[in-house]
Formats: C-alpha cells, structure tokens, sequence
C-alpha cells in the first residue's frame, strides 16, 4: 500500500516500503509551463532532504528540484530526457523523476499529504 | 494654422500623437540568408587574371569549391542594411527592459572615444607613449572611488558579471591571508540572477535567503543562516524588485559582525548614484557596470566593462593591472613582483579593461558633473515611480511602492482573463514597444519588469503608459471567443508570428542547412 506525500516546494513522493518514487506536482507543471530539459541525477547518488537532486526547465524559467527525503537513487526515469513534455502531461503518475531508497523514514513526518498539499497550494 | 501670402505654414502644425514605430511596417522584407541569394556566375567586380605563377602550397591548396555566393554589389549592400534595420535598440525605440538599463548613449561620449590619441592606441606601446591614456584611467579610477566612498578601484573586469567574479576572489584572497576557510555564501532570493553563480564558480556553497512580503531581505533568516563558514553575502541594492534594501545598514553590521564580507551588487547603482555612497553602507566591494549607470553602449553596442570598487579591508588584493601616479608619471603596475602590487590576487585578463569604455564612461561623468549625476539618479527613480503611479490602478504592484528605478508588476490583474503576461509583451510588440522584462524576478509570479531610464522625455513615457492601459483594460474586458482572442495572435505585424518556443527549446535545430544547394554550399556549411 502506497502512501502519497508532497513538500512545500512542490515535488510528490511516492512511498513504497523503503522506495519512494518522486516527481513534481502537477501545480508545479502547470506553474512552469512548457517544460523543455530536464536533469536527472545519477543512479548511487545519495543526498540529504532538501539538497538539490534535478534541475527541470521551462520556456519561462529553470528550477532546481529538491530531494523530498534523504536517500540514495535506485533508478531515474530517463525517458524524460528525450520527452520532458511527460512531465507536463503525466506529472504525478508517467512523469516521475527518480526513485530513492530511503534512509530515514521519519523524515516523512515533515511531508503533506495529498489534502494538506492542495490546502496549501490553494492558499498561495 | 498661420500661413503666408503662398498659403504655405509658418509654424509647424501641432503634433498628433505619434505610433512609437515607423510608418513602414508592411515594407519589412522577408530576408533570406546571403547563401540563399546567389546566382552562379553573377559578379561585383572583375578582378585582373591572375599572373603566372608557381603554387608553393603544395598538397595544403584547396581542391574544392570555397562556396561563396555570387552576388552583385547592390545585393550585398542590401542585405545587410536590412538586416540592420531589424536591429531594434535605444537608439530607434524606447526600450524599457527592466534589469538592463537601456538608456542613450551620448554622441559626446563616442566623440571622444573616435579621438585618434586614444583610438590608435596599441596596449602594447611603451608606457612613456601612452601617458594620456594611462592618466585618463587614473582620472576614472578616482571618480569611481570618489563617487561610492570606497578606498580602491579596479578597472580590469571586462563586465559586470566578470566584476562579480572579481570581487568574490578579492574576499577568497582575503579569508586565506586571515588563514580561515570559510566556504558558505549567502544570497537573498531578491539578488541578480548572476550572484549565485559567481559564487558557485568560485567554489563557495550557495545559500538562498528568502524574501519579506515587501520584497526585502528577511533580517531573521539573514541572522539563522550565519556561522563561522559564513565567506560573505551578495546583496544587490537596488533589489531586483527595483527596492532600496532598507536594512541593508543593519546587514552590513550582521554579515561583519560574523566574519564575513558585503558584496554589494552595484548594478542598479544608476538609481543612487550622487546620492548614497555604498561606502556609508559598509560595502567591502561592488561592480559598476559602466553601461548602466555610465551609459556605455550595452548589448551588442559595445564591450561590457565592470569596474570594482574596494573597501580597504580589500583594497590591497585588488588584481592587476592598475595605474599608479608618481609625481605627474603614470605608471602601470602589471606584476606580482612589483612592490606596488600589495597582495594582488592576480590578473583577470589580458591587457587593462576596456579602453573605450573608460573614455565613453569619463565623459559623461565629466560632462554631468556632480549635480548631473544626482539628478541622473533622480529622474531615473521619478520616471519609474511615474509609470508605477500611473499604471498601478489597472495593472496590479506586488509591493507598495514607491520603488527605486524599475517599476514592477505582477499577473494578478490578468486573474481569470485568460490572457498572460507573454501574451502582453507579444501585443506591445504590435503597439511598437520593445517588452519589458517578463516573469523575471522568479519571487514574482507573471512579473512585468518596467525600466524607463532617465533618458525619456515625459511624452514618451505616456505614450507608453496609455498602450499599457489600453492592454490591461482590453485584456480584463474580455476576449470572447479563444480561437479570435488577439492577445493570443500577437505579434501581427512582424516578420515572423508568435514563434514555438517550446519546440525550439525540446527539438532545437542549431546547423543551417540548405533544403536544395549545390554540393559544394552543403560541404561549406558542415
């Protein structure tokens, strides 16, 4: 059983057991616009919650994508490379960045759900 | 009307509200590239046989065709004053970019810089023939200092974002002579895009500051993020809100009492020149960019050329070269070894910055003199503020104003219209103005950067203000029908309609080829 969370700088996390597959929201996409490169991390990287861990592009700006928790790269999602536009069609599901194998599962405890998430989006 | 007995005017007759562009646009020719143009035999001149001779190339001559077109001289002339004419700049519209400062270029600036004794000049002349030069440096040098208060000056940075570099290895330089390694820089989210990177390039971590609702640095956040590694701060005030940083007093004292250096980023220093010395402010270093504030032909028009001053906690580890003044000699300072170098970190570039702009940049600081250029700083904020008081009823201020000398707004008044802050620029376009700067800075959603410069008169600043309040109130009344929306057609009078920017950003094609050429043009252009 998955369990979805989001952080305040809009990416989504995925958790399943100790892998979480992460991306951006679909507020984000939509915020962005036309997304035309993204930079995907290499498979073995390991990064803290909050470093940078991809950099994803639009016809309006660049914005660095931030690890939701710390963790190490399992696998990333190199489809987006060719096709960044994914990420505006299928920003939660087809359009995931990269997956983390987690090292502190109580880092989640500082993440939204779904509910809080659209609560604080509709606030900005 | 007055006339005379031939019925002709005696005075001109009043003027009409004039298009800021010209009558012509349906005589924009389609341009094709020169390569397309050639017709095989066609040519400008007829060159004598050439006489015999024996190659000595040997198997380095070129077997193959070079590919050049061949063109008559009226073609060639033409293509290129075309392409000319499609360059828009300040010195045909007003250009209200925000960030970039397009402001007139003075002719009495190129005036002297076309000067023959400076023109001619060879950096490589033996000092004893370039005294004037080197005394006109000296002369700049000390206006730069006089001008922010600050006890030293670099000339070499070849522009703003090289200045930037500069004063961040000058406060590198200075933490290892104190035998520290500090290796945190903090940059508010209010900063120019360019200090994060100068930072990242010289090796420091990057750490952002979030802004205050007012678009100004957040004192407490400042506070929480100091520490012991903490290099410096790269502040930039005027913010790029176009905001006079308030605290900035207040940040100075924070970042030294710390251990750090202030860089300030004196980009938008055009707004304070005359009146704020950085120096007072407790700026360790800063650039000018001569172009904005000394109005220095800028984007194509010129070579950048980015000046830094120094505090002298800094001063001694400015780079080389500089110029030195003993008795009524100048001497310049170009080696490490040279006891005048102090700790100099070293050099930046090749030669001593950029001469002409040096030239172009004193005249005006002479020709302005002092109550000149307060009042430079002075119409550029009452030109801003002019714009931002007349357009904020229906366009919408994220930050109250008044502001420094750029004026900003953001997309809230387009709530539910449908139309965007690019589809604006893209009518503005159609109405005969250069946009504004769009959706920068990144802290303000949909942003439109406005510009004026003190160069505009008060007739063009309504004549934009008037198409700016055409747009927002057509754009709010409503566009009916999507597929007739004209926002969404802009720019109709242009060459080329609303280009795909996302296409050319996924799928760029970067190589021109040409679609049916001969061989020879294909391999020309591999």
């Amino acid at each position: 059983m998955s369990r979805l969370y989001f952080t305040k700088d809009h990416e989504w996390l995925r958790v399943d057991g100790d892998v979480a597959v992460c991306g951006i929201s679909d507020h984000a996409q939509h915020a962005l616009g036309d997304i035309v490169y993204v930079e995907l991390p290499e498979a073995g990287a390991k990064y803290a919650q909050g470093d940078q861990a991809a950099v994803v592009e639009s016809a309006k700006a660049a914005s660095e994508v931030y690890a939701p928790a710390g963790g190490e790269i399992v696998e990333v999602n190199g489809t987006l490379v060719n096709d960044p536009s994914l990420v505006n069609n299928a920003a939660m599901t087809d359009g995931w960045f990269f997956k983390l194998k987690l090292s502190d599962a109580g880092e989640l405890g500082s993440l939204m759900d779904e509910a809080a998430y659209d609560a604080y989006v509709k606030s900005l | 009307m007055t006339m005379n007995t031939h019925g002709r005017p005696t005075q001109p007759a009043a003027p009409t509200g004039h298009a800021n562009t010209g009558e012509h646009r349906g005589m924009i020719l389609e341009e094709p590239l020169i390569f397309e143009r050639g017709t095989p035999g066609r040519i400008g001149v007829d060159l004598p046989p050439v006489p015999a001779h024996k190659s000595r190339l040997g198997s380095a001559s070129r077997q193959g065709q070079i590919g050049l077109p061949d063109l008559a001289e009226p073609q060639v002339v033409r293509h290129f004053t075309r392409l000319s004419q499609k360059n828009y700049g300040i010195d045909s519209v007003f250009y209200p970019l925000g960030s970039c400062t397009m402001k007139h270029n003075p002719r009495l600036n190129e005036k002297m810089a076309r000067l023959p004794g400076f023109a001619d000049l060879h950096p490589l002349q033996p000092t004893a023939t370039t005294q004037g030069a080197l005394g006109l440096m000296h002369e700049l040098a000390h206006w730069l200092m006089t001008l922010t208060g600050m006890a030293g000056v670099t000339l070499a940075p070849a522009a703003g974002a090289h200045g930037e570099f500069c004063g961040m290895a000058a406060i590198k330089a200075a933490i290892r002579a104190r035998g520290e390694k500090r290796t945190r820089v903090l940059v508010p989210e209010s900063a120019h895009g360019t200090n994060p990177a100068t930072a990242a390039a010289l090796g420091f971590t990057v750490d952002a500051i979030p802004a205050t609702a007012e678009g100004r640095v957040d004192l407490d956040a400042l506070k929480a993020k100091l520490g012991p590694d903490v290099a410096g701060i790269m502040l930039t005030n005027p913010n790029t809100c176009g905001l006079f940083e308030r605290d900035i007093i207040a940040i100075a004292d924070l970042i030294h009492g710390a251990g750090g250096y202030f860089y300030c980023d004196g980009a938008n220093f055009n707004a304070i020149v005359g009146r704020v010395r950085p120096a007072d402010l407790g700026v360790d270093c800063m650039h000018i960019n001569l172009h904005k504030t000394f109005s220095t032909p800028h984007g194509g028009g010129g070579p950048g050329s980015g000046p830094v001053v120094f505090s002298k906690a800094l001063a001694p580890f400015a780079p080389l070269p500089f110029v030195q003044k003993e008795g009524e000699a100048c001497r310049l300072i170009e080696s490490k070894a040279d006891k005048a170098a102090g700790q100099s970190f070293g050099r930046m570039k090749a030669f001593h910055g950029q001469m002409g702009m040096f030239i172009r940049a004193l005249s005006y600081i002479l020709s302005h003199g002092a109550d000149g250029l307060r009042q430079v700083a002075n119409d550029a904020v009452l030109n801003a503020n002019y714009i931002l008081a007349r357009l904020q009823d229906v366009m919408s201020a994220p930050f109250a104003g008044p502001c420094m000398h750029e004026a900003l707004f953001d997309d809230r008044f387009l709530k539910d219209t449908g139309v965007t802050t690019l589809d604006i620029a893209k009518m503005l376009i159609d109405r005969g103005y250069h946009p504004m700067t769009m959706y920068f800075p990144l802290v303000v959603p949909g942003a439109f950067l406005i510009e004026p410069t003190e160069t505009e008169s008060r007739e063009t600043l309504d004549g934009f203000i008037k198409t700016m309040r055409d747009l927002a109130q057509q754009a709010k009344a409503g566009t009916g029908n999507a597929n007739a929306n004209p926002f969404k057609q802009a720019p109709e009078h242009t060459p080329r309609r609303r280009l795909d920017e996302t296409t050319a950003a996924r799928q760029p094609i970067l190589k021109w080829k040409p679609e049916a050429a001969p061989d020879y043009i294909a391999s020309a252009a591999e």
